[in-house]
């Protein structure tokens, strides 16, 4: 079927091309053959660049009112709404901006389009108007430097203030793991040189560090609401990248080194649920999954609502589906999901 | 009239101890065409070698945003093109990143480095600053053959068994050390990495010659602030290439020493496939400071060409001189240094130190400030113009309108703290296609179309195709790249094989499909394009000399090609190369119903030098 569509979609522009090639011909059969553009051409091309400034503001309109919904959530996370604000802001003046010049630029294009006969302005400088467009967007800019600085040295700023809990993400070729610090919330040392397999010491912890033994290592992430979490996050093999864009969270994770990143959830995955654009998308999303149903197709299963973990470092061939589900809850629904896990100590198999 | 005759005449008169005759040589067919050291015809094999491989490269994209488009489907022509990579017409996984990674390969380097920069500064060099050739022919022709050679060898790795490099046109390692990690990281990686060496080494001959060339070579009375803004950005483009392409070289063989030789400069603590890899103490991070610090340079290497192009290009067909001329090559300056500088903008979440993310943040966005002065530069250069809207004047107005599109998010991703959430998704996918891919493509396109008969023997494509062509071009890339924003503030990662694995994407198919129909309407412009290319090398009508009434020194020659461009003296300069429309007091123009001054008159009596 969408062969089909394509195919009929590509003949029709097929047979547009060619009646418009026709439609430029016979425009031009009463002047001079010449590769030149001449009078009817500049008038074409004129009005053509003035329906073109109207086709930028239309898919620019288009985009927001069919896609403009497909955006994410409010923010999860503390430093969330911070991230939110700023980006709005630099929106607003992009649009600004980007509406404002397209419209100089297209509209001189009809406006001034050539005529025989017709003479140019010889305007070659003009200091003022030069400093003006160079301070304003000197300025404007100052603000967003600024302002984004300031925003990116407190989100990044990872310190053991507020008694955060420490969690480890842990990414290999393609799967995620998470390990606690366990009672203590100390992560034992490391290093995938002490990787075990067949004593499913699968993240290479230190045995004799220990700090270590009371580690829960599990395979997804539970966070209690309100509390920060520092994030330490390793790889084993290749590049990968721990992406949390509810909770507008991304660090990379690099072999052989640890990196960071902080945030405090804000919103449980339940509250998130209720949220009215989520119940929307839920719904819209339901819907075309009731109609792959119907149809017979895989990934066909209601959808409820869950934050989610992604790869967003290419890292081979299953990188498009390198995920781990994200659970935000109540400080005693953590705890009681935290004492029903075993620690390292007792997954550990004993040594042979 | 009198007076300009005699002082033309004058200075032909004085100046045939210049002329050297080259052009009584006598050349064979190789010498003419294959291992020509011509500039006018290395520049013909850089255009049709960068257009092949560019048509290559669009046809993986078609592939792969089919694939997004219509995950999982089966399509005929997967299999025919793909073979054994798509069994039954299911595109496999790992051929979707090869497909990818070579895509973006194939466009930055060979198509936009390679196919835009080295033909048109090898066309434009020597002809616009008035010398013979290039300083050195020879060198020229070796930078040729060199690209045509890494061009050979990026395609001859397509056949490779296990695949082509297949990590992103980053190629980050490990995944790009390791061919336990990825297929792609084999035998196809390895001639990446060879033909990429090579690609390097005939930039480097090829960017060394511009600028000595320009230096050394320009016509008398061709002062630096008489070149035309072509000439300021081929220059300024072939010197961060001379400056940054090298460590982009270092980077390459330190990788290959890892890979090959068992050295650790990139990696470590590596657990994979079951056992522990010897490698010890070095750093991924490090690959990508080297392989950024040409990485950001090179689209400004990319997009520099194109910005001359386009000013020139403008100024003739609005028939007004360039608005700011100085303040035109003061941005080309600051572009060109402040490029080699940001490079760390692509790093904010790599696990550098947050406070080096600070730094290159300021960096970044400081370059907003040339890039805008640019872009108001050219919307005043069309007020009070007497716009002829020739293609070539279509892909200009075209470009800055890109330009200003694309560039204006770069706000958005050069700052460290809103790139966290929009880093490697398709929000940096529409904003570098725009910014630097479809405008420098609409730069090149501009060049083609304009230069055409200074190509081709004074041949000119047919101008009814060369509108179709841009207007749906135009229309098709804002369509493709317009509603892509929204994907990746969706936050769906790029260089994802397919998006079903998100239930929370599955509502953005619609928007898939709707680009990669864009894609292929676009697609199909460009085949009118090429059949207009091809067809009017051989039928296009011939023009005039001059066809656009231009000022430059390249006009001044004579259509059909010889070696040393000039059969008589070199042409003097007298005056900067934009006085279109410029006039008396009393309102006439300087030479009696000509609204252009060629560069090679001398003032006249009572007229200012009015420009910069």
């Amino acid at each position: 079927m969408t062969v089909l569509l394509t195919i009929t979609v590509l003949v029709l522009v097929a047979i547009a091309i060619w009646q418009m090639t026709k439609m430029f011909e016979l425009s031009q059969l009463k002047t001079a053959q010449t590769e030149i553009a001449n009078d009817t051409d500049n008038k074409y091309n004129g009005y053509l660049m003035f329906a073109f400034l109207i086709f930028i503001y239309g898919i620019t309109i288009f985009s927001f009112w069919k896609y403009g919904k497909v955006l994410l959530p409010e923010a999860a996370s503390a430093h969330g709404g911070d991230y939110d604000y700023l980006m709005l802001i630099s929106f607003v003046i992009i649009f600004f901006v980007q509406t404002l010049t397209q419209a100089l630029l297209h509209y001189y294009a009809y406006k001034y389009r050539g005529e025989k006969g017709k003479k140019a302005l010889f305007f070659a400088d003009n200091d003022r108007l030069e400093f003006i467009w160079t301070i304003i967007p000197v300025i404007v800019l100052a603000g967003l430097i600024l302002w984004g600085l300031y925003t990116w040295t407190n989100i990044m700023d990872v310190n053991d203030e507020d008694d955060p809990l420490i969690v480890e993400l842990y990414a290999q070729q393609f799967n995620w793991t998470a390990r606690y610090g366990g009672e203590d919330n100390v992560l034992g040392l490391a290093n995938v040189r002490m990787i075990d397999i067949n004593r499913a010491n699968v993240l290479g912890l230190d045995e004799s560090d220990p700090n270590a033994s009371d580690d829960v290592i599990v395979k997804e992430l539970h966070l209690p609401v309100g509390r920060k979490v520092n994030f330490k996050f390793r790889s084993q093999d290749v590049l990968h990248s721990a992406y949390m864009p509810h909770f507008r969270a991304q660090m990379n994770c690099v072999p052989g080194m640890t990196t960071e990143f902080s945030f405090t959830p804000t919103i449980t995955t339940e509250q998130m649920r209720l949220n009215p654009d989520v119940v929307d998308k839920v719904k819209r999303t339901n819907k075309i999954r009731a109609e792959r149903a119907a149809n017979g197709e895989p990934n066909s299963d209601p959808w409820e609502f869950d934050y989610v973990l992604l790869c967003n470092k290419i890292c081979g061939k299953s990188h498009y589906n390198m995920q781990m589900k994200i659970i935000v809850e109540t400080e005693e629904e953590y705890n009681a999901w935290m004492e029903s896990q075993q620690t390292f100590s007792q997954t550990m198999a004993p040594a042979e | 009239m009198s007076t300009i005759a005699e002082a033309q005449v004058a200075h032909h008169a004085d100046d045939h101890a210049d002329d050297h005759d080259h052009h009584h040589h006598k050349e064979t067919f190789i010498t003419k065409y294959i291992f020509s050291q011509d500039h006018k015809m290395i520049s013909k094999q850089y255009l049709i070698t960068g257009l092949i491989m560019g048509f290559i490269g669009i046809a993986m994209s078609l592939l792969f945003r089919m694939q997004l488009a219509w995950p999982g489907e089966s399509f005929p022509i997967f299999e025919a093109v793909l073979g054994r990579w798509a069994p039954d017409g299911v595109m496999d996984a790992d051929v979707y990143l090869a497909l990818v990674t070579i895509h973006g390969t194939i466009m930055v380097f060979f198509v936009l480095t390679a196919g835009l920069s080295g033909t048109f500064s090898n066309l434009l060099i020597p002809l616009q600053i008035g010398a013979r050739d290039m300083a050195s022919g020879f060198l020229n022709m070796l930078s040729y053959w060199m690209f045509f050679l890494s061009s050979v060898i990026m395609v001859i790795s397509l056949f490779v068994e296990a695949g082509p490099a297949a990590a992103g046109w980053t190629i980050y390692p490990p995944l790009s050390a390791l061919p336990m990690a990825q297929p792609g990281s084999g035998m196809g990686m390895t001639l990446w990495l060879v033909s990429m060496a090579v690609f390097i080494a005939s930039s480097l001959l090829g960017s060394l010659n511009y600028i000595v060339t320009v230096i050394n070579l320009r016509t008398k009375g061709m002062s630096m602030t008489r070149l035309p803004l072509t000439i300021w950005a081929f220059l300024v483009t072939a010197i961060i290439g001379v400056i940054s392409f090298p460590v982009l070289l270092s980077a390459a063989l330190l990788l290959i020493m890892d890979r090959s030789f068992g050295t650790s400069f990139f990696l470590s603590d590596i657990f994979i496939q079951g056992e522990v890899l010897h490698y010890q103490g070095g750093s991924p991070v490090l690959f990508e400071h080297l392989f950024w610090f040409l990485g950001h340079p090179e689209v400004y290497i990319v997009i520099l060409p194109a910005m001359g192009m386009v000013s020139e290009v403008m100024s003739v067909n609005a028939r007004k001189p360039i608005f700011g001329y100085r303040a035109m090559i003061a941005s080309i300056l600051a572009i060109a240094f402040l490029s080699t500088i940001v490079w760390g903008h692509h790093m904010f979440i790599s696990g550098m130190n947050p406070f080096l993310g600070s730094v290159f943040t300021f960096t970044t966005l400081l370059i907003a400030i040339p890039s805008a002065v640019k872009a108001f530069n050219w919307i005043t250069t069309l007020w009070k113009g007497n716009l002829q809207l020739n293609a070539g004047m279509l892909f200009s107005i075209g470009m800055v309108s890109t330009f200003i599109t694309g560039g204006l998010t770069g706000i958005i991703l050069g700052d460290s703290t809103l790139d966290i959430n929009v880093h490697d998704t398709y929000f940096v996918v529409a904003h570098f296609h725009l910014v630097m891919g479809i405008s420098a493509l609409y730069g090149l396109f501009a060049g083609v179309y304009h230069w055409f008969p200074k190509m081709f023997q004074g041949r000119m494509m047919n101008k009814n195709l060369s509108y179709i062509h841009f207007w749906v071009t135009a229309v098709g890339s804002y369509g493709i790249f317009f509603p892509m924003h929204f994907v990746g503030m969706a936050g769906v990662p790029r260089r994802y094989y397919e998006n079903t694995a998100f239930p929370m994407f599955d509502e953005l198919t619609d928007v898939q499909v709707l680009m990669t129909v864009f894609a292929l309407i676009t697609a199909a412009a460009q085949l009118v394009f090429a059949y207009n290319f091809v067809r009017s090398i051989f039928y296009g009508k011939r023009g005039p000399q001059n066809p656009w009434n231009a000022t430059t020194l390249e006009w001044t020659a004579p259509q059909e090609h010889f070696h040393g461009n000039w059969a008589g003296a070199i042409p003097h300069v007298h005056r900067w190369p934009y006085d279109y429309s410029k006039t008396y007091e009393n309102g006439e123009y300087i030479i009696e119903g000509q609204d252009f001054v060629p560069q090679t008159l001398p003032l006249q009596e009572d007229e200012e030098e009015l420009h910069h």
